[in-house]
């Protein structure tokens, strides 16, 4: 697409400053910093990192589990790998990472200048930040006085009891409760933020039906966070009271109830799903349209379906817990409840192949990895609506089935949306372009790598693989699937290599990629790439969605269709 | 084509957006509801379920006096931010104080009532169901209204100093909301502990 720049009235060339700052000025400045584009940069890095490490603890898993009777990892290690890889991807990448681009991008959509409240911002992300590190920390200080183990052991979900000082003795699990109630109020202090912002600080002319999706599915997703988020710190709370100053809300052995732990945490931990997929939509909902040159198809049911999906979410947590032994009609309210979010979101795939069909499809490495999302999300869905029945689901649970589902979605949807937008948004942040020949390797090696991986890795499922098993004997039979799930793993990870190496390379020797490399029409590509500190020199005002298309093409722009 | 007409509907004449501070506090409260909100639903879930005693129905009574206290500081806050709306600055500062004398004679009856079940009734956290989940639930509430407490009295030390003024109107404002919100909250935490769990 032409590299072609057109002036919003008012912009103006970004000053250069910083010319002889040292290192330390540099780094200076990004601590004490409350630009959103800068704390939305933060937030990226930080997430790209743990995705790293996190990364780096699946491979070991995979190795661990690629051979039968396998002793690659000490038991106690796989135990601590797979807790780690867990909790560090949902909280440390998947929700930093989704603020991230919400904080760098909700500003420059709506026409603002910063966020709401930006010492908050600034805030919200240290404290994720110093979250991340206690979580990390565990490492080296989870031995404390007990010299018991060290990283918590006990699943991303720490069932009841297990987390009781009798059976988890030593820091680990007070590390892991501690770590996840710093972040989670750095979270809820985003949430807010974003809200105020979309709220408060649109630019004039900005109605509600005129903002951009990606802002709107963020409003929808922070209002979600807030309930969200805030059930997981009570529990938190509850289980530090058990812990340490000894309550009994999850102890069994004084009318205690272990099932008020899971129904708890899953009251999280499932809107906590679509608080992680709803950004990946938006994402696609803002690259889908540009590289099929349309418009997008059925704004307002988009906007109607997020909010749909956001008020069931809520009340579908217990199919996590149909083998846990409900009462009938519970198990059938939560099956159709399950069922019912798939209205909404097949409203969705049917609007994003809507909005390609007839579309002059461009397929940028951005696009290449929105089309592989729609195909993976529709998948991961239909196992979704597999594992919703519950007759189904107590054959099916806890095994590796379900395991294959929720990365189907985790992976196969939310990174392959997180992917494609730094090849979409990095031209903005850097003003460079990332290498295409780099992303379309990045992207086949990373889609062939997750087939092989997680295609394969239903079977064992099926045949009845538990999942957090440290290892299996030969004659079950699961030996090659495993092997196969293992080197699918290992392509994903080459992929991320070069990504990651796309990354810092592009920064150096990218093109420049101008003011709109995409040919977009949302207000962040009316303005320099790197956008100047201030975002817009004078405040945009705007007439329709498509504020740029108006700009580009005044003899037919977007205002003239009722809006 | 469209047959709209060719020029753009006329802009409305003033862009109002609804301004951030209350925004950004009712969203805090709806969070905080639902931390509250799980609270509530453990103590409910655990009422009567306790393997020992002592018993709500032995121990606690009704605290009438506090909550009338703090449902009446809502009144007080309420007649403060009508006053420094209309930048009366002395009878701000009046009914500031009442607001948080009210809200320290909360406190102080809920320590009180903390003393006795401690050292009377012996009901600590550890004891039983009915101690853990009662001090949980009362205990957030209590937080909730010191860190109230403090912003209002930090609100207060401004007001003496006379660093406050008519222009600070709107976050006293906001201020109110949390108050408010705590007020309610109380409501629900008297109806459930006092009411339907004794």
């Amino acid at each position: 697409m032409a590299d072609q720049s057109i002036p919003y009235p008012g912009t103006l060339a970004p000053v250069e400053t910083e010319g002889g700052a040292t290192l330390l000025e540099k780094l200076h400045s990004w601590v004490i910093t409350v630009d959103h584009k800068r704390l939305g940069i933060l937030y990226v890095v930080y997430s790209i990192f743990f995705l790293l490490v996190a990364g780096a603890e699946a491979i070991c898993i995979r190795i661990q589990l690629a051979r039968p009777n396998n002793h690659f990892l000490d038991p106690a290690v796989f135990n601590r790998f797979f807790t780690m890889h867990g909790t560090t991807m949902v909280f440390l990448v998947g929700m930093p990472i989704l603020f991230g681009f919400a904080n760098y991008l909700v500003p420059l959509m709506i026409g603002a200048r910063d966020m709401a409240f930006p010492r908050l911002n600034a805030f919200s992300f240290w404290l994720t930040a110093f979250g991340g590190l206690l979580l990390y920390f565990s490492f080296i200080g989870g031995f404390g006085l007990y010299g018991m183990g060290s990283a918590p052991d006990v699943g991303w979900f720490a069932y009841a009891p297990l987390t009781a000082r009798a059976f988890s003795p030593g820091h680990s699990t007070d590390y892991w409760a501690l770590a996840l109630i710093v972040s989670g109020f750095g979270t809820l202090g985003t949430a807010i933020n974003i809200i105020a912002t979309i709220v408060s600080m649109r630019c004039k002319g900005m109605t509600l039906r005129r903002m951009p999706l990606l802002p709107w599915l963020m409003f929808v997703v922070s209002g979600l966070t807030l309930i969200t988020i805030t059930p997981l710190t009570a529990a938190q709370i509850m289980l530090l009271i058990d812990r340490y100053l000894g309550g009994h809300f999850f102890d069994t052995q004084a009318g205690g109830s272990a099932v008020v732990w899971m129904h708890f945490f899953w009251i999280f931990g499932h809107p906590e799903v679509y608080v992680l997929v709803m950004p990946a939509f938006a994402i696609a909902n803002e690259i889908i349209p540009v590289f099929s040159r349309k418009a997008i198809f059925g704004y307002s049911a988009m906007v109607a379906a997020s909010a749909c999906i956001a008020f069931v979410s809520i009340s579908v947590w217990a199919h996590h817990m149909f083998t846990v032994g409900m009462t009938s009609s519970s198990n059938a309210f939560f099956t159709l409840s399950t069922m019912l979010v798939g209205i909404p979101t097949g409203i969705k795939i049917f609007n994003w192949i809507a909005t390609m069909w007839g579309g002059k499809l461009c397929f940028a490495t951005p696009m290449l990895f929105c089309t592989g999302f729609i195909f993976q999300f529709l998948i991961a869905g239909l196992t979704g609506i597999m594992l919703a029945v519950s007759p189904l689901n107590w054959q099916l649970h806890n095994s590796y089935f379900v395991i294959a589902h929720f990365h189907y979605v985790l992976v196969g949807a939310i990174v392959m949306c997180i992917f494609a937008a730094i090849y979409y948004w990095y031209p903005k942040a850097t003003g460079r372009m990332m290498s295409e020949a780099l992303g379309k390797w990045h992207f086949w090696l990373f889609v062939i790598g997750f087939h092989v991986c997680f295609d394969t890795m239903h079977v064992p499922g099926v045949l009845g693989m538990p999942r957090s098993i440290y290892t299996y004997e030969a004659d079950r039979g699961w030996g090659t699937l495993n092997l196969v799930t293992s080197l699918g793993g290992f392509i994903q990870a080459i992929a991320v290599l070069i990504f990651a190496y796309n990354l810092i390379v592009s920064y150096f020797r990218g093109k420049p990629a101008g003011n709109d490399p995409w040919d977009a029409w949302t207000l962040e590509w009316s303005i320099p790439s790197p956008p100047p500190e201030y975002n817009f020199a004078t405040e945009p005002e705007v007439r329709s969605r498509r504020p740029l298309w108006d700009l580009k093409h005044p003899e037919d722009p977007d205002w003239r269709y009722d809006q | 084509m469209s047959t709209y007409s060719l020029a753009p509907r006329p802009q409305a004449q003033v862009w109002e957006l609804p301004a951030r501070g209350p925004v950004a506090m009712i969203s805090l409260i709806i969070g905080e509801s639902a931390i509250f909100t799980i609270f509530v639903v453990a103590y409910i879930f655990y009422i009567g379920k306790s393997l020992s005693g002592p018993t709500p129905q032995q121990v606690l009574e009704v605290p009438w006096f506090n909550t009338i206290c703090l449902l009446s500081s809502s009144f007080t806050i309420m007649r403060a931010e009508h006053a420094i709306a209309r930048g009366a600055m002395t009878r701000f500062s009046i009914w500031l104080t009442a607001t948080i004398t009210l809200g320290v004679i909360f406190l102080a009856g809920t320590a009180q009532e903390w003393h006795k079940l401690i050292y009377q009734n012996g009901l600590t956290i550890r004891t039983n169901l009915f101690g853990t989940t009662f001090y949980s639930l009362v205990g957030l509430h209590a937080t909730h209204v010191v860190v109230g407490l403090l912003m209002l009295a930090l609100v207060l030390g401004f007001a003496l100093a006379e660093k406050l003024g008519q222009e600070h109107a709107e976050r006293v404002r906001v201020l109110g909301l949390y108050w408010h919100f705590v007020d309610a909250v109380w409501v629900v935490v008297f109806t459930v502990v006092y009411v339907l769990g004794r």
